[in-house]
C-alpha cells in the first residue's frame, strides 16, 4: 500500500465514524435511557441532589441537548446532538491538527511518521 | 456522572479547577508527540464520538441508567495524552452549551472523567496486555477490562471529592459503596463500547491504534535507510521497503 493509499484509509475511517455518531447522536438519542445517572441516583438516594444548582450555561439555545423553541421531542434532541457533533468537530479536528502538524523545520514528514510509530512504541512499552 | 454545581463546595471545585488547567498543560506537551498528520484526524474523531455516546444512557438498574465516559477507549486508540485531551474537549463543550456538568464544577469534571477515567484506562490496558497474547484478540481484552475498571475508578474519585468539600451531611463509606457499587454495572457498558470499537479499529488498520503498536505484526512502509544502500532511486527504494516486517519490539 502507498502511503497515499494509507491515508485515504484513515480518511475512510473518519468519515464512517463520523456518519456514525451523527446517527447515534442525531437519532439513536431519542431513545436514551431519561433515568438518572449513576451519580444522580447516589445523589437523590443519599440526600444530597437537593444541593445541585442550575448551570451558569441554562439558558444556552442547546441546554440539556433541546434546542431551545423546538416541541418536538425527537426533533429537538436529534438537533441538538447534531449540533454538538459539529461543534465538538470543529473543536477537537482544530485543536489536533494544530498539534499532530509537523513543524516546518521537519526535514521529511512522511519518513518522521515512520519514525513516531517507532518512537512511541518504545516509550509505551 | 457529570457534578453539576453545588454538589462540592467552592474552594475545593477552585482547586480542582487549577489542577484540571495543569494537566491539560501536560497533555498538551505530551500530545504533540503521539500525534501525527495520520492520528490528529483520529483523535478528532474519538472526541466527536465521545460526545455522541455520552448522549446515549442506557439502563443499568431500576431507575437508575449509565453513559459511555470514553477515557480508555481514547487512551488506547491515540494515546493517554491526546485521549484525555479529546475527553476534556467534550466536557468544556458539554458543561458551556448543553449546561451538562457545572461551570464551576469543570475542573473536577475534566478531573474524574477526562484525566482519572483515561489514566486508570491506560494504566490497567498496559499491565493487562503484558499478561496476555500479543493478539488482537488479547488487546481487545485488556482494551475491555481497563474500560471496565475505568468506570468505578472515576466514580471513586467523585467519592474523595465529596469527603474533602461535599456539602451534605453523609456516611463516607455509604457514598463511597453506592458509587462504586452502581458504577459497577455501568463499566460493563462501557467495556462492551470500548472492545467494540477497538476491534474495528483493529480490524480495518491496526497500526493506528496506539495501545497495539509495536505488538502486532504488520505491513509496514518503512523508509529503507541502510537496508538497501545500493539503490539510490526514490521508487527502488520504496518498493525494496514494502515487505511485511514484524516490528522491533
Amino acid at each position: 500500500m502507498t502511503v497515499s493509499a494509507r491515508n485515504k484509509r484513515v480518511a475512510w475511517i473518519v468519515v464512517v465514524g463520523l456518519l456514525l455518531s451523527s446517527v447515534l447522536a442525531g437519532v439513536v438519542s431519542f431513545y436514551a435511557s431519561s433515568q438518572p445517572d449513576g451519580l444522580e441516583r447516589v445523589a437523590e438516594d443519599k440526600g444530597f441532589l437537593g444541593n445541585a444548582q442550575d448551570s451558569a450555561t441554562k439558558d444556552s439555545p442547546l441546554a440539556d441537548y433541546g434546542v431551545k423553541g423546538v416541541e418536538n421531542e425527537r426533533l429537538s434532541v436529534g438537533l441538538a446532538g447534531l449540533a454538538g457533533v459539529g461543534i465538538t468537530l470543529v473543536a477537537a479536528f482544530g485543536l489536533f491538527y494544530a498539534l499532530g502538524r509537523k513543524r516546518p523545520e521537519d526535514p521529511d514528514s512522511v519518513a518522521a511518521s515512520g519514525d513516531d510509530v517507532t518512537a512511541t512504541s518504545n516509550a509505551a512499552g | 456522572m457529570h457534578i453539576p454545581d453545588g454538589f462540592i463546595n467552592a474552594p475545593v471545585s477552585a482547586a480542582a479547577g487549577v489542577v484540571a488547567i495543569g494537566a491539560l498543560a501536560v497533555c498538551l506537551r505530551g500530545a504533540r508527540r503521539e500525534l501525527d498528520e495520520q492520528t490528529a484526524p483520529l483523535a478528532g474523531l474519538v472526541a466527536v464520538f465521545v460526545f455522541a455516546a455520552q448522549m446515549l444512557n442506557f439502563p443499568v438498574a431500576a431507575g437508575t441508567s449509565g453513559h459511555f465516559l470514553g477515557g480508555a477507549m481514547a487512551a488506547i486508540l491515540v494515546g493517554p495524552y491526546a485521549g484525555a485531551l479529546a475527553v476534556s474537549v467534550v466536557l468544556v463543550i458539554q458543561g458551556l452549551v448543553f449546561a451538562d456538568g457545572g461551570l464551576s464544577a469543570l475542573g473536577l469534571n475534566i478531573i474524574n472523567m477526562g484525566m482519572v477515567s483515561t489514566l486508570a484506562g491506560y494504566g490497567v490496558f498496559l499491565l493487562v496486555r503484558k499478561l496476555l497474547l500479543k493478539t488482537k484478540t488479547g488487546i481487545v481484552a485488556a482494551a475491555a477490562v481497563a474500560a471496565y475498571i475505568s468506570v468505578p475508578a472515576s466514580a471513586f474519585f467523585f467519592v474523595l471529592e465529596y469527603a474533602i468539600g461535599g456539602a451534605g451531611t453523609f456516611s463516607f463509606n455509604q457514598v463511597l459503596a453506592a458509587m462504586v457499587g452502581v458504577h459497577a454495572f455501568i463499566g460493563i457498558g462501557e467495556a462492551v463500547i470500548t472492545a467494540l470499537v477497538i476491534s474495528a479499529i483493529l480490524a480495518v488498520r491496526p497500526d493506528l491504534v496506539y495501545g497495539a503498536r509495536g505488538l502486532l505484526p504488520n505491513l509496514e512502509l518503512r523508509p529503507a535507510l541502510s537496508a538497501n544502500p545500493s539503490n539510490s532511486s526514490d521508487s527502488a527504494t520504496e518498493t525494496s521497503s514494502l515487505h511485511a516486517s514484524r516490528s522491533a519490539e
